[in-house]
């Protein structure tokens, strides 16, 4: 009897399970979002596209690392752990790579999933779909500027499970393919974007023709100067460019660059905000209003939303630290200072030394600088010049009469002075002294992107400048370099003349064949320093090479002479340290001298080798790859 | 409850014991190594600037390179497993002509390696220094030598662009920044047609802290090629 009971229960038990399986198992999860729900909302999409965004590459970048800024001789670094930056001898070949194809795999993958998406309207279709294709654009941008010819995918690939993956493997696309498609994408998509100088954290049309311009722009002259590095090529061109390809790809540039200028991409100018051209320099930076019209395309950050960076607390002036001991890393260098011309639109030093090699006194430190490019002070904190409405202290000592030099290690660090007992400071609070980190170490404090906002300095609080990828002044630039390759001279010196006279360079210009290139090298350094050009341009003009030729500066008539060249050689940085003449009874005491100086642990030389222009492709990507062949040189 | 430690002990000595025994593969042990020679004469290059590239066929991967660079007095040395490797140099790299196979091919050496072994690098340079003679005299490192003019085919010949005497406090002389204290060039213009009896010196600047030799050799630039040539080291007491 009891056992018809258990076998009358089991056989109920078996036939009431395995029932709705189905919809027993399959549960709605509740912490993921599934894509059919995640692309049938617009909201739900511009936060996928916002993790794009996000992950642009730049190669600096104000949430880079401040290190990301301080290469290549235009600057030092001021902390103990980072002078390896100045002392070593070169880059190795693996330097600046980037390969990230899993990016443009889910770049891809969002573009296909928006497509594929029926619950979206037409209209946000185009305008995601767009948007996508310009990030991926900007990312191939970035890979060929640092890689040469890559493989170019864009759609996304699946295995098959076949057991080989060969069909997955893609040999590298020529150089100027990856241009070509650059610049194809960009005309592709402009349309589908918003003309309006207003919108400058998402993609503009603006933001593709600028992409577009500049892209342009480096193929064209790694086509006209590849011919001066002739084993910088590779057989199948998968890295250099035929000269026979130059100027088509100048006018494409000049064009978009016209496209800009004409403002039918929106309502972009040069911003002339304030009347001194060096606070507004610096202001076009700082400026996030409608109202900056320059600036076309940025990565923006906002104080308590967790995207802020922390530049400001690491580059601030030491004596106004709102962190204690964390500021003033980045230090421009001499080298860059006296590349800022007179405004007689001529060159030279700073001058230190008068004819018969005595010191030039000064009343005010700041008189060495005056009569200079307004961007040199819109750029770079002199000494004693106002930040926050305060005035650094930079001065290495005092200068006695018997030409020794009274100093300490630290501003703390007192001593008295001759004939005297009372120790006073004899050491700025802002340095300069060798090896005393957080202060400066050349002479000069970093102007760019500093927030004088308070609280900005805070570890805490932090600062929400954003960092410009794209701006008008270099379009202009962009169209007088192209304008002046093509043999336009007229409309090269009209271009270059409005940043110019911008920065307070009144008088005109005339570019010519003679000048042209060194003009234009020089004012693009100037213009735009430490906005991650210096790298790229060099590179692209073929001038790497000779500008880090591992040749030390080793005297100051080397680093003072040839200021114009495009070529000058930039190998170690320099400093200019001021110092407070003390000789009481004499009519110069009181003021300021100067000396040029090597930091002490500047001890390198930069050597970019031929193998340096294409970074390395890592023997990963090589060893799964047979396709993909090496670069040249390497 | 007693904690019996004749019961712990046995057991913690066994984990000791028997970790790390066989998850780790012994440290290679065998030496590759060998010089860049010309007909038995070294070449010499820069420090850290002429890489070569050693390549083991094999296990489904391709491409991947173990990368070293050169010596100052041209030798190199890897240590590695024992295997079949395929050596040879990237493109453009070194003061030599290197075998071109096809327009993306180049010429490897295949060393079977069973234990260390020597395996000189053959080459073709440009230039070769001479009858080198170093000598000190007056505070001046003088230099006299001639250079051989290797590759001659018009095709392939290239010009001297400068001939450089370089000195340095240690063993590396070069045009690296860092590695000469002082150096004498002359243009490969200004050079006499046969490239014979070739003389050039330089001055010995102070050395801190003071030293009685300096170390000196003489390095040949090549146009259109990025790595210089040098001749062997000699250190010169005075």
């Amino acid at each position: 009897m009891k056992k018809i009971y258990i076998l009358t229960l089991a056989a109920l038990l078996f036939s009431g399970s395995c029932k709705n399986d189905d919809k027993f198992l399959t549960i709605e999860p509740t912490t993921i979002l599934s894509n059919d729900v995640v692309f049938s909302d617009p909201i739900l999409v511009t936060a996928v596209l916002g993790n794009l965004y996000n992950r642009i590459v730049d190669f600096t970048g104000l949430d880079n690392d401040w290190r990301s800024f301080v290469d290549f001789s235009e600057a030092f670094p001021s902390e103990n752990a980072q002078y390896g930056i100045v002392q070593r001898t070169g880059w190795a070949f693996s330097e600046w790579q980037t390969w990230d194809y899993t990016y443009i795999r889910e770049l891809n993958l969002f573009i296909e999933r928006v497509n594929a998406a029926a619950a979206l309207t037409a209209a946000d279709k185009k305008q995601f779909v767009a948007e996508a294709r310009f990030l991926r654009a900007h990312y191939y941008f970035e890979l060929v500027k640092r890689m040469g010819g890559v493989p170019i995918v864009t759609t996304t690939l699946e295995y098959d499970f076949s057991g080989s993956v060969a069909n997955l493997q893609k040999p590298r696309n020529k150089e100027s393919e990856v241009y070509d498609f650059v610049i194809a994408e960009c005309e592709a998509i402009k349309g589908s974007l918003a003309a309006t100088s207003n919108q400058k954290t998402r993609a503009s049309a603006g933001a593709a023709l600028a992409m577009e311009c500049r892209a342009a722009l480096y193929a064209a002259s790694i086509a006209k100067y590849g011919v001066n590095t002739p084993t910088v090529t590779l057989a199948g061109n998968e890295v250099g460019i035929p000269s026979s390809m130059a100027n088509a790809y100048y006018t494409t540039s000049l064009k978009a660059a016209r496209e800009i200028i004409s403002g039918s991409a929106g309502t972009y100018k040069l911003y002339q905000a304030l009347p001194n051209l060096s606070d507004n320099f610096a202001q076009l930076f700082l400026d996030k209003s409608n109202g900056n019209q320059e600036v076309i395309f940025v990565e923006d950050f906002k104080v308590g939303s967790g995207r802020t960076h922390n530049f400001t607390v690491n580059d601030q002036p030491f004596s106004q630290s709102e962190e204690g001991q964390d500021a003033g890393r980045l230090n421009p260098s001499l080298n860059l200072v006296q590349a800022y011309e007179k405004l007689d639109n001529t060159f030279a030093p700073i001058a230190t030394k008068d004819g018969s090699g005595a010191f030039v006194y000064y009343t005010d430190p700041l008189d060495a600088f005056a009569g200079r490019d307004a961007r040199l002070a819109g750029t770079v904190l002199l000494p004693n010049t106002f930040f926050k409405s305060k005035k650094l202290d930079i001065w290495a000592g005092y200068q006695l009469a018997n030409g020794t030099v009274l100093t300490s290690g630290n501003a703390s660090d007192q001593k008295p002075l001759p004939g005297t007992t009372t120790p006073v400071q004899v050491v700025g609070d802002d340095g300069p002294v060798n090896g005393l980190e957080f202060r400066t170490q050349t002479g000069f404090y970093i102007r760019k992107y500093l927030d004088p906002t308070e609280g900005s300095g805070r570890r805490g609080r932090q600062s929400d400048v954003w960092f410009v990828r794209y701006r008008f002044g270099e379009v202009l630039l962009n169209a007088a370099e192209a304008s002046m390759e093509l043999g336009d001279y007229v409309a090269a010196s009209a271009y270059i003349n409005q940043v110019r006279s911008r920065a307070g360079l009144t008088t005109p210009i005339t570019l010519t064949a003679a000048n042209g290139f060194d003009r234009i090298v020089h004012e693009r350094r100037v213009e735009l320093v430490f906005e991650g050009h210096t790298l790229f341009d060099m590179k692209r003009w073929r001038l790497a090479h000779q500008v880090w030729d591992g040749t030390r500066i080793a005297t100051v008539a080397d680093l003072t002479s040839n200021l114009a060249a495009a070529n000058k050689r930039n190998t170690n940085p320099w400093g200019l340290w001021p110092y407070k003449y003390y000789d009481p009874g004499n009519p110069n005491n009181g003021k300021w001298i100067f000396k040029e100086t090597i930091p002490s642990n500047a001890t390198g030389a930069s050597r970019f080798q031929l193998g340096n222009y294409y970074s390395q492709i890592t023997d990963a990507v090589l060893g799964a790859n047979p396709k993909i062949i090496r670069q040249p040189n390497q | 409850m007693k904690i019996k430690f004749f019961h712990i002990a046995p057991a913690v000595l066994l984990i000791l014991a028997a970790a790390c025994k066989k998850d780790n593969y012994d440290a290679p042990t065998s030496t590759l190594r060998g010089a860049l020679l010309y007909k038995g004469d070294s070449i010499g290059v820069e420090y850290n600037q002429v890489p070569f590239n050693v390549f083991q066929p094999g296990y489904g991967k391709s491409g991947g390179a173990i990368t070293g660079t050169f010596a100052p007095d041209g030798t190199y040395s890897i240590l590695v497993f024992d295997g079949n490797y395929q050596f040879t140099m990237p493109k453009n790299q070194g003061p030599f002509l290197w075998k071109e196979l096809t327009a993306s091919a180049r010429d490897t050496l295949k060393v079977g390696l069973q234990g260390s072994q020597t395996v000189n690098i053959e080459v073709t340079p440009y230039y070769m220094v001479r009858n080198q003679q170093l000598t000190v005299s007056g505070g001046k490192v003088v230099a006299a030598f001639d250079i051989e003019k290797v590759i001659t085919d018009a095709a392939l010949a290239k010009n001297i662009q400068t001939v450089v005497l370089y000195i340095n406090k240690t063993k590396f002389v070069s045009g690296a920044s860092n590695d000469n204290i002082a150096s004498a060039s002359v243009a490969g213009t200004a050079l006499p047609a046969d490239l014979k009896n070739i003389s050039l010196n330089v001055t010995i600047p102070a050395i801190s802290p003071t030293q009685n030799y300096v170390f000196a050799r003489v390095g040949v630039r090549i146009t259109g090629v990025e790595d210089m040539i040098f001749s062997p080291l000699k250190k010169l007491t005075f």
